[in-house]
């Protein structure tokens, strides 16, 4: 597995202080806090798809924070994880429409063919899967959501595997933010 | 086929970039607005009749002018896209198919609020879709289309997009704001509403990504031709997003007043049930409205066809009828259980829950429970009207709606499917059998 502990004194990268810095100017002088769920998704991004306390912490000195304020946000929102997480985390719909069209079928698949169970990570550590409600894709049921790309339509095995072996290409490189290819349901509509 | 009003151009190759939208006549109805005054579109917007997309299907306009105006005090556009109602993908398809769409209605609303930053609120998990939205800023931006002194119409406006972070309360709007504020999203105590007190306390507009949308056609033809579109009250055309079991489901613009059993069996539409079975139920309007079996969402109980409109859907009350919501279009087919889902949305609702009011925070997770089960098995009689009892305990003793979204499909699962819920019980092995088939012919006790 992949080391994924956060270093004790982690430090954003230029790129991030940029974006962090043109976020700021979005909001009034007086109300920073605005910014702290964008740059809450861009510290998970930067240290390895997790938000531990220590980088939560650089998140409140960033932001001239209190850490209780970001710590109190980052538990309220799912998206957040709190533990480190594999490489690729699987988020798996669960609500009615996925339901209705397969999605425990789907998560049972998963959990076999990654030998991972829901909310764990596989032992290759690639795969960390982890159920979610609604991803506002119902009409392509059944849908997975890995870090900005869609998987939709998972109702066939080889659309699994397709999936699945585009991760597993990506394993072992650095991921780069998703270049906007749209999901198959918006491709040719 | 009726009226396109808000996709007609959306398989046009480019119709995301700028260039490619106005030479469709993209940005007409700001360069229409920026000519009005600003009590002038927003009476434009009185008059076109519409409603609220986002599931309430309040009046836009109405909403419009009820926003404050204290001299020399900011006030606030902000967009609604935190699309998360199960059965509800619209404003994502619309919002990465047609950016600019958005953002020509948002700059229209803008300056009929007086509002000189706004900010589109999307979901989280629709990063993609928000690096789609800030590339057609960019270039709305280089246009002069938003910034200083628009089109030298001497007004100015900027235009941001905001993320959250994963939780379906921030639809909420005051949830929204809170959310937009830095804050855990624990909706507000109202009043004071919004268009008093909103984002930073100060006066503020919250619409839904497909209400801001519609500004546009109706500023280029008119308040008044949009609203002879559609029928009676349900002006204009409405995007509902059909999914389940269904032969296609997908995204559709309808002209309100389409025959709810054309919109399922017509191949214009959904084409109908897939695998060739037969209809059991449906959930017109987003998980939170009340479930109909078939008899009732085809017909209301007066024996009348039932339309497509907010007026018809709920004909009936919440006896006999349903809602338009969000147009979230869910077709359960004849093998599906009712007890099932009916447990999988209160799952959804214990887990989205904000925990701040004890009814909700309490009764979604009694009512998760006992559904669980009375759906494996386990359940008495007496959980079946446990479980109602709770939902009425919720229902109106909650700061925000999610307390009822979350007790009325409950409420309309057991009074349409009751006979179903007592099968479970009287029957738990018949049941609980993997692919077990609930067909109404079981013998009460």
């Amino acid at each position: 597995m992949e080391p994924t502990t956060t270093p004790a004194k982690p430090q954003f990268s230029p790129a991030a202080q940029a974006e962090i810095k043109r976020l700021l100017t979005h909001y009034p002088d007086d109300r920073k806090k605005s910014t702290l769920l964008p740059v809450l998704h861009i510290a998970q991004a930067e240290f390895g798809g997790w938000v531990s306390p220590e980088v939560q912490d650089l998140v409140a000195e960033t932001l001239g924070l209190r850490s209780i304020e970001v710590y109190e946000v980052s538990t309220f929102y799912t998206m957040f994880n709190l533990k480190p997480v594999g490489k690729h985390v699987l988020e798996i719909c669960r609500t009615g429409p996925c339901m209705l069209r397969g999605s425990d079928e789907l998560t049972a698949h998963l959990e076999r063919i990654t030998g991972a169970k829901v909310g764990e990570t596989s032992p290759d550590g690639h795969f960390t899967l982890k159920e979610v409600e609604c991803l506002a894709a119902c009409g392509f049921a059944p849908v997975v959501q890995v870090r900005e790309k869609y998987y939709e339509s998972l109702d066939t095995e080889e659309n699994v595997h397709a999936m699945l072996d585009e991760l597993k290409g990506l394993v072992h490189r650095p991921i780069l933010p998703w270049e906007g290819n749209l999901p198959n349901s918006l491709q040719n509509n | 086929m009726g009226r396109k009003l808000l996709t007609e151009h959306v398989n046009v190759e480019g119709i995301e970039t700028f260039a490619v939208y106005r030479k469709h006549g993209g940005y007409r109805a700001v360069e229409k607005a920026l000519k009005m005054t600003p009590e002038e579109v927003v009476e434009e917007v009185k008059k076109s009749g519409l409603r609220g997309r986002g599931g309430a299907g309040f009046p836009t306009g109405l909403k419009w002018s009820f926003l404050a105006k204290p001299e020399g005090v900011p006030r606030y556009l902000v967009c609604n896209a935190d699309e998360s109602e199960p059965g509800t993908f619209k404003d994502r398809y619309l919002m990465s198919k047609l950016p600019h769409l958005l953002i020509e209605g948002m700059i229209a609303g803008s300056y009929a609020l007086g509002a000189r930053t706004s900010y589109i609120y999307i979901r989280g998990e629709l990063l993609y879709v928000m690096r789609i939205l800030e590339k057609a800023i960019a270039e709305a931006y280089a246009a002069g289309f938003l910034g200083e002194n628009i089109q030298g119409s001497g007004y100015s406006l900027d235009l941001h997009v905001h993320p959250g972070g994963g939780a379906y309360i921030c639809g909420e709007e005051t949830a929204l704001l809170e959310s937009l504020e830095g804050k855990r999203g624990n909706p507000r105590n109202k009043p004071p509403f919004p268009a008093v007190q909103g984002l930073y306390a100060r006066p503020t507009v919250v619409n839904n990504v497909e209400s801001l949308a519609s500004v546009v056609p109706i500023l280029n033809m008119g308040g008044d031709e949009y609203a002879k579109i559609g029928l009676g009250k349900s002006t204009g055309t409405k995007l509902f997003s059909a999914c389940g079991h269904l032969n296609k489901p997908g995204i559709y613009e309808l002209e309100l007043g389409v025959p709810v059993e054309e919109f399922i069996y017509s191949d214009e539409y959904c084409g109908g049930i897939w695998k060739g079975r037969e209809l059991k139920a449906v959930v017109a309007g987003g998980s939170s409205v009340p479930i109909l079996p078939k008899e009732l969402i085809l017909k209301t109980a007066a024996g009348e066809n039932r339309l497509m409109t907010y007026e018809s859907l709920s004909d009936g009350g919440f006896v006999t009828g349903t809602m338009l919501g969000s147009g979230g279009f869910i077709a359960m087919d004849e093998t599906t259980c009712i007890v099932k889902n009916t447990w999988n949305f209160s799952r959804f609702y214990h887990h989205e829950s904000c925990g701040q009011c004890s009814p909700c925070r309490e009764g979604t997770g009694w009512m998760e429970k006992v559904l669980h089960r009375l759906e494996h098995g386990h359940g008495s009689m007496h959980d079946i009207d446990l479980v109602v009892s709770v939902a009425k305990q919720i229902e109106g003793n909650t700061i925000c709606p999610l307390g009822e979204a979350a007790a009325w499909p409950v409420a309309a699962a057991v009074r349409h499917f009751r006979d179903e819920f007592e099968w479970h019980v009287t029957h738990p092995k018949e049941a609980t059998a993997p692919g077990a088939v609930y067909r109404g012919n079981m013998v009460l006790a």
